[in-house]
């Protein structure tokens, strides 16, 4: 069991080194959603071993939000920006920025170590440095990319990953937390994804990188 | 009950707002009312505080209630949004063309959902949902911010939702090592005033990591250098109204989380935790002080002066080490009304010279008497010029740091605020008087404009020199829930 807990979160991170370096847009949609789909697998593995309903629903949430709405709405709104058949435009090279985002990962492990010292489990020991790593590189994404969707998946990596280390560390979080949380993230894809839209028609470009007018001389 | 009622208004005006009448002006009365309504409840709860426990709503006790802070956040927010929709009025009423009511009502219901998600931090008390609480702070206010449509407000808006999206999100990180460093314990409710009993029994890594996160996570909201970098941007680029709530009260929600976590933090063994009170209070101070003298923008000139007062009131939090926060509480309040009130100027000065930069504006005095002496006591109050509170405020935090013998601290803290002091009153003194720059008859100011100059200038010159007896008692229990 903790076996196949480890496999989705070595899978996870991986994802999420893909959200950071991958080049295609409509690509990194795909693995937000395969990220979504292993958190919630490990959701339902948690929810096994713990033998709790709760983290079954949370799993359910997870599915149907993050796998299935927010692509789906991504999709709607901006899916000429999606089909776009070009490279993604990034501040750093990528195998530099990969290299940058290795060492994060190796951070996140320093960060958490002195709280897994103190309260040793085997589920959490995988998940939550995965999660804080997903939080660190989906930062890194955000402050990488160049483009609006791009830095949308970021900031939803964030989410996914502190959803990946909450399953692990606050099971027991009341449901309407959870789904109160869910909700949020559902809010963050529509006021991005219509404000991306908007920056397109305006200013003609979803290059968010390039747009310096506002800054002290 | 009251509680209840509080939160349920600007919800129903905002649906209210959705009916397409044929002219927005009913949105816009009906904003008024509700938020004239919200105030006078608020005021109400206020003066039904007189202990320092927390106050729960029937029923939902442990999901709603309300302590000295959280009612003086409450007050803040409900007179701020009152201003801000008096504004409104005259303020979108000029700015809008009149063949796009849609747009208008549209404004009045992001507007409402905005003060709703800013009077819900302080009333709810689980911090799990307090967190969702500020991250709607954030999503509900960005269509405010790019409400102009220009490519600066949109690149605004989106600098905005970018960097505070992530700052919640480490923030939440933040939630769950709290949560789970409650459970360790023994588990129990999960809100402020039961956290503020069992954190002795937190072990301490859990509640110093936690700590660390929710002060980066919500530090992004509240404009903490360097996390600042999206404020002055969104704060410049929305209409002045809805500056005055993000400038004025929304920084404020954010700080109130950050201090909620004073009374935990204070009794742990390595005291060296405040010291990151001090670090980035001082931080933020020092920089923002220096980037004000060279703004040529007057609303971004104000929004540094937010990120100045947001790092002066969190090192007053870490000087208090846990005991004494009168003066942090007292700048929460004196920031609050003072800056909603430039901003309320810095608007009406917009509707009169047309242009934002200071550097074409002269002789604002002589072109409209009240913009100019309402931008003349504005700059003054939140310059920290005596008699205002501001300069009350200031005052007891520097009295409180030499007492503790912090002299390092509170000598580059009196520096910097004189640095400020200079580049704001300098700036605001080229804008008011000498000779009138642009020739030719300047708009007159829409009545509900001017009367909300009149109505904000009122705390705002009063209480620096005479506080209610009931405010004060109001005051010190605020600081009360801050200390252990």
């Amino acid at each position: 069991m903790t076996q196949f807990n480890a496999l989705m979160g070595g899978l996870f991170i991986l994802t999420a080194f893909g959200i950071v370096g991958l080049r295609q847009i409509l690509g990194s949609l795909r693995l937000f959603v395969a990220q979504s789909l292993l958190l919630a697998a490990s959701a339902i593995i948690l929810g096994v071993n713990h033998a709790s309903i709760h983290l079954f629903i949370v799993a359910g949430i997870v599915l149907i939000v993050k796998a299935l709405f927010i692509p789906w709405l991504l999709y709607r709104v901006l899916s000429h920006e999606l089909h776009a058949k070009r490279e993604v435009e990034q501040a750093l090279d990528v195998p530099t920025s990969l290299l940058l985002a290795a060492g994060l990962t190796v951070i996140a492990y320093f960060l958490v170590n002195p709280l897994l010292t103190a309260a040793p489990d085997p589920f959490i020991r995988i998940n939550l440095p995965v999660g804080m790593a997903g939080v660190l590189l989906g930062a890194y994404a955000v402050a990488v990319r160049r483009e609006a969707l791009p830095q949308l998946l970021g900031i939803l990596t964030m989410e996914n990953g502190a959803f990946f280390a909450g399953i692990s560390i606050a099971s027991d979080l009341p449901l309407l937390t959870e789904l109160a949380a869910a909700f949020d993230v559902l809010i963050i894809a529509v006021v991005v994804g219509l404000l991306t839209r908007r920056i397109q028609k305006q200013v003609g470009t979803t290059l968010v990188g390039e747009m310096a007018k506002l800054k002290e001389e | 009950m009251v509680l209840f009622v509080i939160l349920l208004i600007p919800l129903l005006v905002a649906g209210l707002s959705m009916i397409p009448a044929k002219n927005a002006r009913v949105s816009a009365l009906a904003t008024i009312v509700g938020a004239a309504a919200v105030f006078v409840l608020s005021l109400f709860s206020a003066l039904g505080i007189d202990t320092g426990h927390p106050v729960g709503a029937p029923i939902f006790s442990s999901w709603f209630s309300m302590d000295g802070l959280s009612v003086l956040v409450l007050l803040l927010v409900s007179f701020v949004g009152f201003a801000a929709s008096l504004f409104s009025l005259g303020y979108i009423g000029r700015t809008v063309p009149e063949n796009q009511q849609d747009r208008i009502r549209r404004y009045y219901r992001r507007f409402n959902l905005f003060l709703l998600s800013m009077l819900a931090v302080p009333l709810l008390s689980q911090v799990a949902m307090v967190w969702i609480a500020v991250e709607l702070t954030t999503l509900l206010s960005v269509f405010l911010v790019g409400f102009e449509n220009t490519p600066e407000s949109l690149e605004a808006a989106w600098k905005y939702v970018v960097l505070t999206c992530m700052g919640a999100a480490l923030a939440l990180m933040g939630v769950l090592i709290l949560y789970w460093g409650l459970s360790l314990s023994g588990g129990g409710e999960f809100t402020w005033s039961f956290l503020k009993t069992t954190s002795p029994k937190i072990p301490p890594v859990f509640v110093t990591t936690a700590f660390i996160f929710f002060l980066v996570g919500f530090g992004t909201k509240a404009g903490l250098v360097p996390l600042h970098t999206w404020l002055p941007d969104a704060h410049s680029q929305a209409p002045s109204p809805v500056c005055a709530l993000l400038s004025g009260v929304e920084t404020t929600t954010a700080l109130y989380v950050i201090l909620r976590f004073l009374p935990m933090v204070g009794g742990l063994p390595e005291s060296a935790l405040t010291a990151w009170f001090l670090v980035f209070g001082l931080i933020s101070v020092g920089v923002s002080a220096f980037l004000l003298i060279q703004v040529k923008d007057y609303k971004r000139l104000f929004a540094y002066s937010t990120i100045e007062h947001m790092g002066i009131i969190l090192v007053a939090a870490g000087l208090s080490n846990g005991t004494g926060t009168v003066g942090a509480v007292y700048l929460i309040m004196a920031h609050a009304l003072a800056k909603s009130f430039c901003f309320f100027s810095a608007g009406a000065m917009l509707l009169v010279t047309k242009t934002r930069e200071i550097a074409s504006v002269r002789g604002l005095i002589r072109l409209s008497p009240l913009t100019g002496v309402s931008l003349m006591i504005g700059g003054l109050a939140i310059a920290g010029a005596p008699p205002f509170a501001v300069f009350l405020g200031e005052f007891s935090i520097i009295r409180a740091g030499l007492a503790q013998g912090q002299y390092g601290v509170i000598g580059a803290l009196t520096i910097f605020i004189g640095i400020a002091f200079c580049g704001i009153l300098y700036q605001v003194n080229r804008m008011v008087f000498g000779k009138a720059s642009n020739p030719g008859q300047p708009l007159p100011l829409p009545w509900s404009c001017a009367a909300t100059l009149v109505v904000a200038a009122v705390p705002v010159v009063l209480l620096g020199l005479f506080v209610p007896d009931s405010l004060n008692h109001l005051l010190r229990l605020a600081a009360l829930s801050l200390g252990r």
